[in-house]
C-alpha cells in the first residue's frame, strides 16, 4: 500500500466516522460540528485525485461560509431531542425508501464513471491549472447550466427574503448618513443674552 | 542550500523530505510567535507614546522582556473550565483558533524561492483556511455557556462572514490583473510595466490602479482580525470580552497568539498583494525579503495606529459599512477593472 493509498483510506474513515455522527450525535451542536469534519475530509479527498480548485472550493464555500451559518442557527435554537425522536418509526418506512432511492441514484452516478474510465486517465498533466481549465469550461461549454443555476439561486434569495419580509417596522434607527454629516451649529445654539442684574 | 539538502538525505535517508518539510515549518512558526511576542510589546509601546505615555518599561531595558514574562504567566496559570461549559468544545476552540493563523503561513512566499508550499492556487488557499478561523470564536462563545461570550461569538460570526465577501471582492480585482492565483506571480506581476521600466517600481505595485480595492482590503482585513476600531466581538466596555471571557491560562493565549499571528499574516498579504512583495520601490536598489518585512511592519503600525485613533464602531455601523458601502464599491471596481482590461488602455498586457 503506497502512501496516497494510506491517506485516502484514513481520510475515508474520518469521512465516514464524521457522517455517521451527524446523524448519530445527541447534541445538535456536535452533529453540525461533525458535518463540518466531513466537509474538510472530503476536501482532502478531492485533493488527492488532484482536483484541487473544487478540494479548496468547498472548504471555502461550505466549511467557510454556510456551515458558519448554520452554526449560527442551530446554536440559537432550543431543540427537544426526545420530542424529535417520538416518531422515529413512524417516519422509518419513508426514510428507508428516500435512502435506497439516494443509493441508487449515487451507484448509478458514481458506476457510470467509474466503471468505464480508468483512473489512469484522469491524471492531470504537471503545469495544468485546475481552476483555470474549470473556469474556461464553465464560461464557455457549461455558460447556460451554469447562468441558469446562478438565477434559481437569486430567485431563492429573493424568495426567502420575500418570505420573511413582515412589511417596514417603525424602529427609531438613526441615519448614519446624517450622523456623520452634523455640525455643531445644528445641534447647539448659543445665545446672546444680557448679564442679569439684580 | 544543496549542500545541507545532501548532508540531511544521507543522514536520514528516506524519511528526509519529511523531516526537511519539518525543518521549513519550525523555521517559520518560531519567528512568527517571536513577531507576535514583540508585536504585542510594540503595540503597547506604539499606543503608549500615542497617549503621551511611556508603556513598559520595567522589565528589561525599554521593557523589552516584558513579553516574555507575560508569556511565562499565562503558561503558568490555572485552566479554569467553567462547571456549565461543553468540555471538550471548550478546549478545541482555542486549538482551532490558532491552527489556522498558522496554516494559512504554508503558501506565504518570502521571496521567489523562499515559501513552503509554491502551489497553483495559493490565493484561494488562504481565503479557504483564513475563513475558518471564525470558528474558533463561535464556538468557544458557545461552549463556554455564559452570555457575554456568546454574545461576542454571535457578533464576531455576523461580521466575519460580511467583511469576508467585500474582502474576497477586492482580492478578486488582484487575480485578475495578475491573471494567477499564484502569490509568487502575483508579486512578479507587479514588476512589470512603463513604471517598473523607468526605475519607479512603487508606482506600477497594484495598490495605485486599484486605489479603492487597497482600501476596501485594508479596512476589511481590520474587521476579520476584529481588531480596533471593528472590535465588537471584545467589546471590553459593553460585553467585557466577549468570546473568550471564560478562558484562562494558556488556553486564552492562544485565542491571543491566534489574533497577533492572523495581524501579521494580514500585513504579510497586504504587501504581497498590493505593495509589491520583496520588490523594491525604486530601480537601483536590489530586490530582497527585507523590503517584504518593512511593509509588513509599516502595515502593522497601521494597524496600531487604528486602534490608537477611531472609537468602536456601533454594530449596525459596522454592518452598514460592509454591506451598503464596501460591497457596491467592490461591485463597480470590479466591473471598472474588467473594462479597463478590455479597454486599449489595458496596463497590464
Amino acid at each position: 500500500m503506497d502512501f496516497q493509498t494510506a491517506v485516502f483510506f484514513f481520510l475515508s474513515a474520518i469521512l465516514i466516522f464524521a457522517a455517521m455522527r451527524v446523524i448519530t450525535a445527541r447534541n445538535p451542536v456536535h452533529a453540525a460540528l461533525h458535518l463540518i469534519l466531513a466537509f474538510f475530509t472530503c476536501g482532502g479527498i478531492w485533493a488527492l485525485l488532484q482536483a484541487e480548485f473544487l478540494a479548496i472550493a468547498i472548504i471555502l464555500v461550505y466549511v467557510g461560509a454556510v456551515m458558519v451559518l448554520f452554526l449560527f442557527v442551530v446554536m440559537m435554537l432550543d431543540i427537544n431531542l426526545d420530542r424529535m425522536r417520538q416518531g422515529f418509526w413512524n417516519y422509518l418506512p419513508l426514510g428507508a425508501v428516500l435512502g435506497v432511492l439516494m443509493v441508487m441514484e449515487m451507484g448509478l452516478v458514481l458506476g457510470s464513471k467509474y466503471f468505464q474510465v480508468p483512473a489512469a486517465d484522469a491524471m492531470v498533466p504537471a503545469g495544468v491549472s485546475n481552476t483555470k481549465e474549470i473556469g474556461a469550461l464553465m464560461f464557455s461549454e457549461y455558460v447556460y447550466p451554469f447562468e441558469l443555476a446562478s438565477i434559481i439561486l437569486l430567485v431563492g434569495m429573493i424568495a426567502a427574503i420575500v418570505l420573511t419580509y413582515r412589511g417596514p417596522k417603525k424602529s427609531k434607527n438613526t441615519n448614519p448618513n446624517q450622523q456623520v454629516f452634523v455640525q455643531a451649529k445644528d445641534r447647539i445654539r448659543v445665545l446672546q443674552m444680557p448679564v442679569e442684574k439684580d | 542550500m544543496d549542500a545541507l539538502i545532501n548532508f540531511g538525505s544521507g543522514i536520514f535517508g528516506g524519511a528526509w523530505p519529511a523531516v526537511w518539510t519539518l525543518l521549513k515549518i519550525v523555521l517559520i512558526v518560531a519567528p512568527l510567535m517571536l513577531s507576535v511576542a514583540y508585536l504585542t510589546w510594540a503595540e503597547r509601546k506604539v499606543i503608549g507614546y500615542m497617549q503621551v505615555r511611556i508603556g513598559p518599561n520595567r522589565v528589561g531595558p525599554w521593557g523589552l522582556i516584558q513579553p516574555i514574562a507575560d508569556g511565562l504567566k499565562l503558561l503558568l496559570k490555572e485552566i479554569i473550565v467553567p462547571s456549565g461549559a461543553n468540555k471538550g468544545i471548550f478546549i478545541i476552540a482555542p486549538m482551532l483558533a490558532i491552527a489556522p493563523a498558522l496554516a494559512a503561513w504554508a503558501v506565504i512566499p518570502f521571496n521567489e524561492n523562499l515559501v513552503v508550499a509554491n502551489i497553483d492556487a495559493s490565493l484561494l488557499y488562504i481565503m479557504a483556511i483564513t475563513s475558518m478561523g471564525v470558528y474558533g470564536i463561535i464556538l468557544s462563545g458557545w461552549a463556554s455557556n455564559s452570555k457575554y461570550a456568546f454574545l461576542g461569538a454571535m457578533r464576531s460570526s455576523a461580521q466575519m462572514v460580511s467583511y469576508e465577501i467585500a474582502m474576497g471582492f477586492s482580492l478578486i480585482c488582484v487575480l485578475m490583473i495578475s491573471n494567477s492565483l499564484n502569490l509568487v506571480e502575483i508579486v512578479q506581476g507587479q514588476n512589470t510595466g512603463r513604471f517598473a521600466d523607468m526605475g519607479l517600481g512603487v508606482l506600477s505595485w497594484n495598490w495605485l490602479p486599484l486605489l479603492p480595492m487597497f482600501i476596501v482590503y485594508l479596512i476589511s482585513g481590520t474587521a476579520e482580525l476584529n481588531r480596533a476600531p471593528f472590535d465588537l466581538a471584545e467589546g471590553e466596555s459593553e460585553i467585557v470580552a466577549g468570546f473568550h471571557v471564560e478562558y484562562s491560562g494558556m488556553a486564552f493565549a492562544l485565542f491571543f497568539l491566534a489574533e497577533y499571528a492572523n495581524m501579521i499574516l494580514v500585513a504579510a498579504l497586504t504587501s504581497l498583494l498590493f505593495l509589491g512583495g520583496w520588490l523594491s520601490p525604486v530601480g537601483f536598489l536590489p530586490d530582497g525579503i527585507l523590503w517584504l518585512f518593512a511593509k509588513m511592519a509599516f502595515v502593522l503600525f497601521l494597524f496600531l495606529w487604528f486602534r490608537a485613533t477611531f472609537p468602536r464602531y456601533r454594530y449596525d455601523q459596522l454592518m452598514r459599512l460592509g454591506w451598503k458601502v464596501f460591497l457596491p464599491i467592490c461591485m463597480i471596481w470590479l466591473v471598472v477593472v474588467g473594462l479597463w482590461m478590455l479597454s486599449p488602455l489595458n496596463i497590464w498586457k
